[in-house]
């Protein structure tokens, strides 16, 4: 009996130690990324490197943000997100709602097909969009990145719906009888019951616009639209790579997603939890 | 008789009407989703097939060349199959090693009695930052003679690696660093784990099985499902990737990890050779889709879900 105990503790500290190692193998390039960020620019090239910097210039960050308009960046990325954001918990619920509830011709065939869009690589598209969008305009301005967010992505309706089809029907009925239309049940019942998968959504969409790099890379060569993961890419030329500054603003950016997810954690993984990925 | 008759009529065009009105609803309630579709991705799709046929610069107007640009990239482009034999070799290797990974994390993080929400959180970490920022933390890090790891490596007397210079490392470092992403897919691993019935493993502590055979015939089997949502996300992801390689070694050392995407880029965006960047694209979707296909094909022999009673 005793054996058996003492055997479970120590099955239970391996466990821990495996942990706390592979944890510690997984900070330690954030640990890095700041440690490098608060460092003396002759502190970094030393064929000793060191985690613990010997000085610590925290004006770093104020020099780097201000050696590019990154004022400017963060404001364009804040339009995007805040633009994008509501649309796409928005009409992702409001499709997958279409497709839980309404029982419309070729609804199976169509969803089927909603899903299979995810295999389209962005390539293929890239090429023709460029061309559209410089004949509307919109290259050089913000719409590249709000646009295909807005209109639902499949990921996203995939997700809303497996929630919604986990609602119960009758809820819909009674609303039905009571004279509720079909937008009514959708915006007054189904709407606020997602709350957990709206968050969802609205967090993974808001994380994806952030650190989204190919998108503008593509449709923005002017400067001044360039979104926070171009202006940190200046940093980086062909000649040199200003390490510092570059991790000073890197963790400044790290920032707005790290805290969005500190705070909706819970409901994000029991949101995901609750949607089954399942079938 | 009459009045049965009319009264049939009635509810018959009633239904007519109600059946209209459901396929109206319909199509409102996913017309955001069919609109951005028309707009952003049916057209452009065929645009680019269009196109994929022609010799076009963006310039002028696009010169009908047939299959060329297909014949062309399978006769003529040095570095076509180079660089899908480096994309293949990413694939095949990433894919796995992330599965792998994701399950024992998660299998590790499940088994843990404390600070599994602190833990998980930090394992998540790494998926919050930018591509392009966490590539350049890792550049300094494996930098030849300046980076900490290349130093530990000394300082436990083994000899410096050339991490992104050396044509033989550079792929394989890329997809370690690729492996930093594995929270994302660790987080459903370990929502699904908690979703197994402990039932299956008081059954078989009964039957007197061992960790390793519970892990390998009851954990296994019942996150197939969300194993193969995890491969085919990342099966999907995985050909185009591009950005790692575009910030880190922008298709070097010797093209050592000059991607497939990285040459349709190429092509594309700095040589502006539409036309062949198109058919490029296209034999890459096509690609995906057989592979994609092939994977859901074999997830029938493979795959259990515990309402079809192949759970166990």
């Amino acid at each position: 009996m005793h054996a058996i105990e003492s055997k479970k503790r120590i099955q239970t500290i391996l466990v821990l130690a495996l942990i706390v190692l592979c944890a510690a193998a997984f900070l330690f390039p954030i640990a890095w990324m700041l440690s490098t960020a608060v460092k003396a620019p002759e502190d970094i090239f030393t064929p000793k490197p060191e985690l613990i910097p010997s000085t610590w210039q925290w004006h770093n960050f104020a020099d780097a943000w201000s050696a590019q308009p990154f004022g400017r960046f963060l404001l364009n990325t804040l339009i995007v997100v805040a633009v994008s954001t509501p649309f796409a918990m928005l009409s992702a619920t409001m499709v997958a709602f279409g497709f839980a509830r309404i029982n419309f011709w070729g609804r199976s065939a169509l969803f089927l097909f909603v899903i299979g869009t995810m295999v389209i690589p962005w390539d293929v598209t890239a090429i023709p969009l460029y061309i559209q969008y410089n004949k509307m305009g919109l290259i050089n301005t913000l719409w590249p990145m709000i646009l295909p967010g807005a209109f639902g992505s499949a990921f996203f309706i995939f997700l809303a719906r497996q929630f919604i089809m986990g609602v119960p029907r009758d809820l819909d009925e009674a609303a039905e009888i009571d004279g509720c239309n079909r937008w009514q049940i959708y915006w007054s019942i189904i709407l606020p019951l997602c709350r957990p998968i709206v968050v969802v959504i609205g967090v993974f969409h808001f994380v994806w616009c952030w650190n989204e790099f190919l998108t503008p890379l593509i449709f923005i060569n002017d400067q001044s639209m360039y979104t926070l993961p171009l202006g940190i890419n200046l940093f980086k030329n062909a000649f040199n790579i200003e390490y510092e500054k570059l991790m000073a603003v890197s963790c400044l950016s790290v920032l707005f997603p790290a805290t969005l997810f500190y705070f909706t954690q819970n409901l994000i993984l029991g949101g995901i939890s609750l949607s089954g990925v399942k079938k | 008789m009459t009045q049965s008759n009319a009264g049939h009529t009635l509810m018959k065009r009633s239904f007519r009407r109600k059946r209209l009105r459901e396929n109206a609803a319909g199509l409102f309630f996913i017309s955001p989703w069919l609109i951005g579709f028309l707009l952003l991705m049916f057209g452009p799709m065929m645009f680019s097939l269009g196109i994929s046929f022609t010799e076009w610069n963006m310039v002028g107007s696009p010169k009908f060349i047939g299959l060329k640009n297909y014949i062309h990239m399978f006769t003529n482009d040095p570095f076509y199959f180079k660089s899908m034999i480096v994309t293949f070799k990413y694939v095949f290797i990433m894919v796995p090693l992330q599965v792998i990974f994701a399950i024992l994390i998660a299998v590790l993080l499940n088994r843990a009695t404390y600070g599994i929400k602190f833990f998980r959180s930090i394992f998540y970490l790494p998926s919050l930052i930018q591509g392009v920022t966490l590539a350049l933390i890792f550049s300094w890090m494996l930098n030849d003679d300046f980076g900490p790891i290349n130093y530990m490596l000394e300082l436990v007397g083994l000899p410096r690696v050339h991490w992104l210079t050396d044509p033989n490392v550079a792929l394989y470092a890329l997809i370690f660093i690729a492996l930093w992403g594995v929270g994302s897919p660790m987080v459903l691993y370990l929502s699904a784990l908690r979703s197994v019935s402990s039932e299956y493993y008081e059954a078989a502590d009964i039957d007197g099985a061992g960790p390793v055979r519970k892990f390998f015939n009851i954990t296994i089997p019942l996150i197939t499902p969300t194993i193969l949502f995890n491969i085919l996300t990342s099966l999907i992801s995985a050909f185009q990737t591009i950005v790692l390689a575009f910030v880190l070694t922008g298709g070097g050392p010797a093209n050592s990890t000059y991607f497939y995407s990285l040459h349709v880029y190429r092509n594309a965006f700095t040589h502006f050779k539409m036309g062949y960047a198109s058919a490029m694209a296209w034999v890459m979707f096509i690609l995906i889709v057989l592979l994609t296909g092939l994977v859901l094909a074999s997830s029938k022999y493979w795959v259990h879900y515990e309402d079809d009673g192949g759970g166990r």
